[in-house]
């Protein structure tokens, strides 16, 4: 197991539960076509078959959209999405791990569990982005990319269909930046 | 916060201890799972440190169990992936019909939802009686749970509509009675079930099976053990024989990919051609 290694890019997980897949859907298109960071997206869903959501996303962007396998090495330039039903995991030698435990928040995948490995792994180049919702997911993994030196955004409450997801973590987590869900891309493309 | 007391060198100093004392290696094993698992633990024992941790895996061995256990993600369903099981009702079951004598083995088959829900599929289309069901699993108390056949009745509801949607065509609930919070399966369905313990890193091949499920297991093994039981289930399965793997594992990457053809359909089954 190779340790301490520096993370070859940045990456970028979103989490998202209800409301927060018409936001994805508004971003993609403008996200650059040259990115410089791996893109993970975790999202709330009810486990039907991952193709359709696959489907849907690559409709919006020529970024290549996949869903994170097991064993696969991440590379930057690329939104992976998290299957339905597992856990997702990072190894310490960037590779994806997926794992059918116990659900989080009632959610698996929780985007805590994300969050919190993604820390663990990427360390000061992660970045968490938290969207519309209505549990609790999500907000002990922004504490923990902030402790160890990431970057935590949130989507504005106000601009959220359920805002009390990016709400709660306003008010428990320490938020670098509180974007409308109009200003998500042009960050993301800033990284 | 979570804090996460237990980090990696901490990790590596426990997989060691396993070893030596009580020959369990989960060397092999995905770290990050691992290493949550293990921090789960510590939260939940409210140990203080990882000493504690530590001292209390040394000399305790009924805490091991407990370890064990929770190390290894026991998590299950009944007709987990019903299209999963309409294809094995549909199109690898019905070609088994003609051997006399029909083994499967469900390796790491955790508190047995896995097993039963074979037993009806069997049941259901009259090849119960000439089965051999083997189920195995690291862990002897996920088997002594599947051995009584009780889950919990709070999940009926989640499996009798898994049950339907995998084209099952009976009221699932004539498959078990309500004994206060649990559904006691019936007897019917155990009788030719045989549970022992096996542990994928180290034990051998047992039988030849015309049918081998392992499902979500391969997912916590990092490549090389994964290789390992790649063969292993070569070494057990007979010509023509299936492998069923989870919905996101694959034999795909592995060298013996080229002796075994998926089924047509997108699940996750291959068959041994050569
Ligand atoms: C997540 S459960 C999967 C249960 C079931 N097959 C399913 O898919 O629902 C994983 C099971 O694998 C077992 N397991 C883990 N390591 C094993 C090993 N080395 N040998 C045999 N079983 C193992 C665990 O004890 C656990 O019961």
């Amino acid at each position: 197991m190779e340790k301490n290694s520096i993370a070859p890019f940045p990456l970028i997980v979103v989490g998202g539960s209800a409301g927060s897949l018409e936001v994805i859907l508004s971003f993609l298109p403008l996200l650059r076509k040259d990115l410089k960071v791996a893109i993970l997206i975790v999202l709330h869903r009810s486990s039907d078959p991952d193709p359709v959501l696959q489907s849907l996303l690559s409709s919006k962007t020529s970024i290549a959209v996949k869903e994170a396998e097991e064993k696969e090495l991440l590379m930057k330039g690329v939104i992976y999405i998290a299957p339905a039903d597992y856990h997702l995991l990072i190894e310490k030698d960037f590779t994806f791990s997926l794992d059918y435990s116990e659900k989080v928040n009632y959610s698996r995948p929780s985007i805590d569990v994300t969050f919190e490995i993604a820390a663990e792994v990427f360390k000061e180049r992660t970045t968490g982005i938290l969207l519309s919702g209505a549990n609790t997911d999500g907000t002990e993994g922004l504490m923990a990319v902030k402790a160890t030196g990431g970057t935590t955004v949130v989507q504005d409450p106000s601009t959220a269909s359920v805002p009390y997801m990016p709400q709660y973590a306003v008010s428990h987590a320490p938020v670098d930046h509180v974007l409308k869900a109009a200003d998500i891309a042009a960050f993301i493309n800033s990284q | 916060m979570e804090l996460n007391i237990i980090g990696d060198d901490e990790v590596e100093i426990l997989l060691r201890d396993l070893i030596e004392i009580y020959g369990y290696d989960f060397t092999d094993y995905s770290r990050a799972s691992l290493k949550r698992r293990i921090n789960r633990i510590v939260l939940i024992g409210k140990f203080p440190s990882f000493a504690e941790l530590r001292y209390k895996l040394k000399f305790d061995p009924d805490f091991l169990k407990e370890f064990i256990e929770q190390i290894t993600v026991n998590v299950t369903e009944m007709f987990r992936d019903p299209s999963f099981y309409k294809t094995l009702r549909e199109e690898v079951l019905p070609r088994l019909g003609t051997y006399p004598l029909i083994r499967i083995w469900h390796a790491g088959c955790s508190t047995g939802e896995e097993v039963y829900s074979m037993a009806i599929l069997l049941k259901e289309i009259n090849l119960y009686h000439k089965c051999l069901i083997y189920a195995t699993d690291i862990n002897p108390t996920v088997l002594e749970k599947a051995m009584k056949g009780m889950f919990p009745l709070s999940q009926m509801r989640k499996y009798s509509e898994n049950y339907l949607l995998s084209g099952g065509k009976k009221e699932f609930s004539g498959y078990y009675s309500a004994n206060y919070e649990f559904a006691k399966f019936d007897d019917a369905l155990r009788e030719k079930m045989i549970f022992s313990t096996h542990n994928l890193v180290c034990d051998r091949s047992f039988n030849e099976f015309q049918l081998i499920l392992c499902r979500n297991v391969l997912i916590y093994f990092d490549k090389n053990l994964q290789a390992r039981v790649f063969s292993l289930f070569d070494d057990s399965l007979e010509n023509l024989g299936y492998l069923a793997l989870g919905t996101k594992e694959t034999l795909r990457f592995s060298p013996l990919a080229a002796r075994f053809r998926q089924i047509i359909n997108a699940e996750k089954i291959w068959r041994k051609i050569a």
